[in-house]
């Protein structure tokens, strides 16, 4: 180790002393404190803490004390230096998170600008209302099947207990296919489904049959000569009117509230017997709660069940099945059956793609 | 069927002042459907008044004769002065009483009548028509009160009219003729009200005498199993038809035509037996009942002359010769249950008059209703079937009526030709309707339910009850009943027909509510959550569902430009479409998709993603007819297999257009507008979402109508084309009147394979490599194949090969472009190194330079 052997000289330790560091502590604390933003408080930052800075400078004149005097200038310029940091520092702080929240309010933006870049499709209500139903049935051990829409007038007529010259089959408006006797129709209901599924599957047999159907019905604000229905059929042991009724209480409950509930009325259908027309209590519609006349059920006809194979003195069963538009309809209030119809994309948009 | 409430009295006695709302909940809790109760008394205000016309001053000098007239109407003006009143009508003298109503009333219709000046003079109140009165629709003239009517100028007009009458309108179902009458509608409402009911139909009635009314041979006892007649003879010609039978038959929407006539409408209202009646004076000689010959003709009433089908069943003249059928068969007059002929009808000179009463096969009635479209009143009744029982109770009451209003004389001799088979028992086990409905009816409820609507039950234990299947309710205990069905009621076949009777009286309410429980199902099909999973992915890129009907012109495939022999110009046809321009189902979704597309653009709409998921129909040519099948046993799978093969082929397709901007402009910057590619990426994503392994798709350059040859990919899974996406050819877009770039995608979902169960991916912790690549290729080299000869190239190193820009210029030269690909390498087991990637790198350019020429950009 080699030191300077200089007499001790009162004006070079003048930066040791403890006024002159005091003051550089002050000095550096003001400029900090001037200092507007994180960049100037850089650009002071060498004046006060670099290598020329009078406590780096007084730092060097530790050597040339006595050895007696270093200890106590030592601890007094790192006091001062710590000092000056912490100035630093905390001044950093300040002007960082000034300048991080004044950049939060600059980058503000107009989050109430309309954005609709990508807009989203939709899927039409009936398809929706279609797939709802379904699930609901679905959660109840049913299966869903499906048929042709051009279909023979077998399953169509026949094989429900519709024989030719029947005032039903003239009742239906019935679609035929060219020739007027190739036997086959545009189906006027889902049921020819009833009678495919129980030439296909052996009882038990729990369906639900959303599908498409036909009439030669103008299409006008209450008709349209497409439209939708869905059909459940169940056939097993045991099967009695009053499952049909829980069945369809089930399902009114379902889907319009616990405040829903059927009511049946005598009907006529050749394909069921009993048969029964059916309400339910809608107490969401537009114009005040009320019932509203939903669609057809009844047991079926032992007829069918023979005419599909299925022993009518050993297996029973109910079916049931109502328009999908006319419950779309009286649901969201829709009060002409064209705006289902016509494919106006604005119908359409207001009902999303649906849950 | 419409009727009054008065009238229904005469038959049931109805509970006095039952409110209309409680009628119509009995009505219907019956099956019967109500279209309208209708309270008469409601309909006119303010004060209707009995009149006595007692001057009449002719006008003259205006365009028709009107009269001034002072009519005394008691107190009911409030001055006992005589009303004065301007008329137009003339068919009235003074003296005759008359309806009038005062100033301040109101007709139906709203009409609101005042005190006003009308040709010079004041006119206080106005003397009605029935017609104005909401009564019918006579507006030959003012309402003449006849002289037998008991009212008093000023009484209250509404009871002497009828206008204190309630007016019930059903509707009744195909299966319940015996109710399209007040005998039929009495007995129901006996039914709900639990009152005595009287039938009017099964009365002791005058046999028929061995002698007969008119000589007349039925030769065809199937066609026509009762043929019943009387004569009347002598009657007063003039006679009218009363003033009440006028108003019922009226309000039944029966015109009223002469008393003989109305007379039998009359009769078939009340009792539900149709009927006819001759003039007997214009038949020549004995009648016959026959089919009818091919050839033969027969002007009915309606003044239409009529081809007959030898199925039509037909009333002849024997005394008329008839070249076409031979001798003795004579000339048809009278299409049986249907409608009359003109040569033998009632004619205001009638006085002999035979009146027939008989019972027609119901499926031949339907069919010859149908054939010749005459779906008269009639016919309604025989169609649904009518009481062969009834014959000669109508025909007793129909001289009676007949004889009452116009006198004559009632001949002796009855004609009855009877052929009616005893109705059938059904055996049916006594606890059935319990076990079909879940309600405890015990035996002799269900005896008491089926003798109420008219049975005859014979209880007996020599048959165990047959079902085994579990009974949900314990009832009956193996007894059998033996139940005749009335005469009326040939709905009542089978023993479940029983079981909705006794449910039916029982009341539909006391069904109790009951879950069955269903075995464990499967949930959707593949196909059906398939379908599902494209809808909803469609919907959520931007599409919008529609539901087009699929009713296609036969010009739509030239529209479409389809060549010849494109299959989708088979197309089914209908043999009665709602419109001749639209006779044939769709071979495609894009006919009627692109018709929708012209009505939102029509309505002012100009951004248009539209999809649809629904059946293409495709005719099976030579396939011929379904064979017969019956009903009385399920066919057999292989009659069942031959019949469906006629079926068309119905596959499921989805189907989108495009037109106009698919990303709208905003205050961000343009729209993007939507165009051939963005078509085959809603292919690509019907495919993804229909769960098709991407590396199983594939796109590729097609000619294909309607779309533009240059712009029209086709899809391929697994070298199977599946379907066409791209833009539409400017001509169809042209002849349809459809923007020009509109695009469209259309793919058979059915020709979809079913979904493998995915493998799972490799993935590699260490990080990749990633090296662009550009390449400079022939114009005509599908940017498809170039990736697939990379891919192939870089071998197993390469994760994933991305082309990210395509680029022309003069600098590359004419018909040249330039691809650019980001490649990224990874080993599953080490990093790799930069030698290794360009390795990899050079094969990959190597394999597309070998294969497409292609060269590096910038070397």
């Amino acid at each position: 180790m080699s030191y300077r052997n200089d007499p001790y000289d009162p004006k070079q330790v003048a930066l040791l002393d403890p006024a002159a560091l005091a003051e550089a502590v002050t000095e550096a604390g003001k400029a900090f404190a001037a200092a507007g933003d994180p960049d100037a408080l850089a650009t002071v930052r060498p004046a006060h803490l670099g290598d020329r800075a009078p406590v780096s400078l007084a730092r060097r004149e530790i050597g040339a004390l006595p050895p007696a005097a270093k200890a106590d200038a030592g601890k007094r310029v790192n006091e001062a230096r710590r000092a000056i940091e912490q100035a630093y520092a905390a001044r950093a702080e300040v002007l960082e998170r000034e300048q991080a929240e004044r950049v939060l309010v600059e980058e503000r933006v107009d989050v109430t600008l309309p954005y609709a870049r990508r807009p989203r499709g939709s899927r039409h209500p009936i398809t929706v209302l279609m797939e709802q139903i379904s699930d609901l049935f679905i959660g109840m051990g049913y299966e869903v099947a499906e048929g042709p829409e051009v279909e023979l007038e077998w399953t169509n007529f026949d094989a429900l207990n519709i024989p030719p010259d029947h005032p039903a089959r003239g009742l239906m408006d019935t679609f035929h296919i060219a020739p007027e006797d190739s036997g086959l129709v545009l189906r006027t209901h889902t049921s020819p489904v009833q009678a495919r599924t129980m030439l296909s599957r052996k009882p038990p047999i729990y369906v639900i049959v959303p599908g498409r159907v036909y009439r030669t019905d103008e299409l006008d604000a209450t008709h349209a000569p497409v439209f939708h229905q869905v059909e459940g059929l169940v056939v097993d042991r045991g099967i009695t009117m009053a499952h049909l009724r829980g069945t369809l209480d089930h399902f009114a409950r379902a889907m319009f509230g616990e405040g829903a509930r059927t009511r049946f009325r005598p009907h006529y259908f050749p394909f069921t017997e009993p048969s029964a027309e059916f309400d339910v209590w809608f107490p969401e519609h537009r114009d005040g709660p009320r019932w509203v006349e939903w669609g057809g059920c009844g047991m079926v006809n032992p007829r069918v069940l023979r005419a599909c194979g299925i022993d009518p003195e050993v297996y029973s069963g109910f079916a049931f099945g109502m328009g999908i538009d006319r419950t779309v309809m009286f649901r969201h209030g829709v009060s002409d059956m064209r705006d289902m119809a016509e494919g106006d994309a604005r119908f359409t948009r207001a009902f999303g793609a649906g849950l | 069927m419409r009727v009054s409430l008065s009238w229904l009295r005469e038959y049931v006695d109805i509970p006095a002042n039952l409110p209309v709302n409680e009628l119509e909940r009995a009505l219907v809790d019956l099956g019967i459907e109500v279209e309208s109760i209708v309270d008469l008394s409601g309909t006119v205000t303010g004060q209707l008044v009995v009149g006595e016309v007692l001057e009449i001053e002719e006008l003259t000098g205006f365009k028709k004769p009107i009269r001034f007239c002072r009519v005394n109407v008691g107190a009911a003006n409030g001055t006992g002065e005589p009303q004065e009143i301007v008329c137009g009508a003339r068919n009235f003298a003074p003296g005759d009483r008359v309806v009038v109503i005062l100033p301040g009333g109101v007709l139906p219709g709203g009409f609101a009548i005042g005190a006003r000046k009308t040709y010079g003079r004041n006119s206080n109140g106005m003397i009605c028509s029935a017609k104005e009165l909401g009564l019918g629709d006579d507006h030959s003239g003012i309402l003449v009160l006849p002289e037998h009517v008991v009212a008093e100028p000023g009484d209250d007009a509404r009871p002497v009219v009828g206008l204190d009458d309630i007016i019930v309108e059903v509707e009744i179902t195909p299966d319940r003729g015996y109710q399209m009458s007040l005998r039929g509608l009495a007995r129901e409402l006996a039914h709900a009200f639990g009152i005595d009911y009287a039938d009017r139909g099964r009365v002791p009635a005058t046999a028929g005498t061995a002698e007969p009314a008119y000589p007349v041979e039925v030769r065809d006892p199937v066609g026509c199993d009762r043929y019943a007649a009387r004569m009347v003879r002598g009657v007063d010609p003039t006679a009218q038809t009363p003033e009440w039978m006028q108003r019922r038959l009226t309000i039944a929407g029966i015109r009223s035509i002469s008393l003989p006539v109305d007379i039998t409408n009359y009769v078939m209202l009340e009792l539900g037996q149709p009927m006819h009646a001759f003039d007997a004076d214009r038949i020549a000689g004995p009648l016959v009942i026959r089919r009818a010959v091919p050839g033969e003709k027969l002007t009915t009433l309606d003044g239409v002359t009529r081809a007959l089908a030898p199925e039509d069943m037909v009333i002849c003249d024997t005394g008329l010769p008839n070249p076409l059928a031979g001798d003795g068969e004579g000339v048809p007059i009278s299409l049986a249950a249907v409608m009359g002929g003109e040569t033998s009808e009632v004619l205001p000179s009638t006085v002999n008059v035979l009146f027939e009463a008989a019972h027609w096969d119901p499926t031949m009635v339907g069919r010859t209703a149908r054939r010749h479209k005459l779906f008269s009143e009639a016919a309604k009744r025989w169609e649904r079937g009518v009481d062969p029982a009834l014959p000669l109770v109508a025909l007793d009451r129909a001289v009676a009526l007949l004889t009452e209003y116009a006198g004559g004389t009632v001949g002796d001799e009855v004609l009855d030709i009877d052929h009616v088979r005893p109705v059938t028992p059904v055996t049916m086990p006594a606890d059935l309707p319990s076990r079909r409905v879940g309600v405890d009816y015990p035996p002799a409820r269900v005896v008491a339910l089926l003798e109420q609507v008219g049975c005859t039950v014979a209880r007996g234990t020599d048959r165990l009850a047959e079902d085994p299947g579990e009974v949900a309710v314990a009832a009956g205990g193996g007894e059998t009943l033996s139940v005749t069905p009335p005469t009326w009621r040939p709905d009542l076949a089978d023993p479940a027909d029983l079981v909705e009777e006794v449910v039916r009286l029982d009341g539909y309410d006391q069904v109790p509510s009951l879950l069955p429980t269903a075995p464990p199902g499967r949930g959707l099909t593949l196909q059906q959550r398939r379908n599902r999973a494209v809808s909803r992915s469609l919907a959520e890129r931007g599409y919008v569902e529609v539901l087009a009907h699929p009713f296609v012109s036969t010009e739509l495939a030239d529209q479409f430009g389809l060549p010849a022999d494109d299959p989708r110009r088979q197309a089914v046809r209908l043999a009665n479409p709602l419109s001749e321009e639209e006779p044939l189902l769709r071979t495609t979704l894009l006919g009627p998709l692109l018709g929708i597309v012209q009505r939102n653009l029509g309505r002012g709409l100009r951004d248009l993603a539209l999809y649809e998921i629904g059946a293409v129909f495709q005719p099976r040519p030579g396939a011929g007819r379904p064979p017969a099948m019956g009903v009385d046993r399920r066919p057999t799978d292989a009659e069942f297999a031959a019949a469906d093969a006629v079926v068309p082929h119905q596959p499921r397709h989805v189907a989108v257009v495009l037109t106009g901007d698919l990303e709208p402009a905003g205050w961000w910057g343009a729209g993007r507008p939507a165009g051939w590619a963005d078509a085959i990426e809603a292919g690509r994503e019907v495919l993804a979402a229909a769960g098709v392994p991407q590396e199983r798709v594939q796109v590729r350059a097609a000619e294909y109508a309607p779309w533009h040859p240059g712009r029209c990919a086709e899809l391929l899974v697994d070298g199977t084309v599946v379907g066409h996406a791209g833009e539409l050819h400017p001509a169809v877009l042209a002849a349809l009147e459809v923007p020009r770039r509109t695009s469209a995608m259309e793919l058979d979902l059915d020709a979809l394979p079913v979904p493998p169960v995915t493998p799972a991916p490799m993935v590699s912790g260490f990080p990749p490599a990633l090296i662009d690549v550009a390449l400079v290729v022939d114009d005509s080299v599908p940017a498809q194949s170039v990736q697939q000869a990379l891919a192939e190239g870089a071998g197993e190193l390469l994760e994933s090969v991305r082309l990210f820009d395509v680029y022309a210029s003069a600098q590359l030269g004419a018909g040249r472009k330039s691809l650019a690909y980001k490649l990224t390498f990874r080993a599953p087991d080490r990093t790799l190194t930069g030698e290794e990637a360009v390795a990899a790198r050079d094969a990959a350019v190597a394999r597309a330079a070998d294969r497409f020429n292609a060269t590096l950009r910038g070397t």
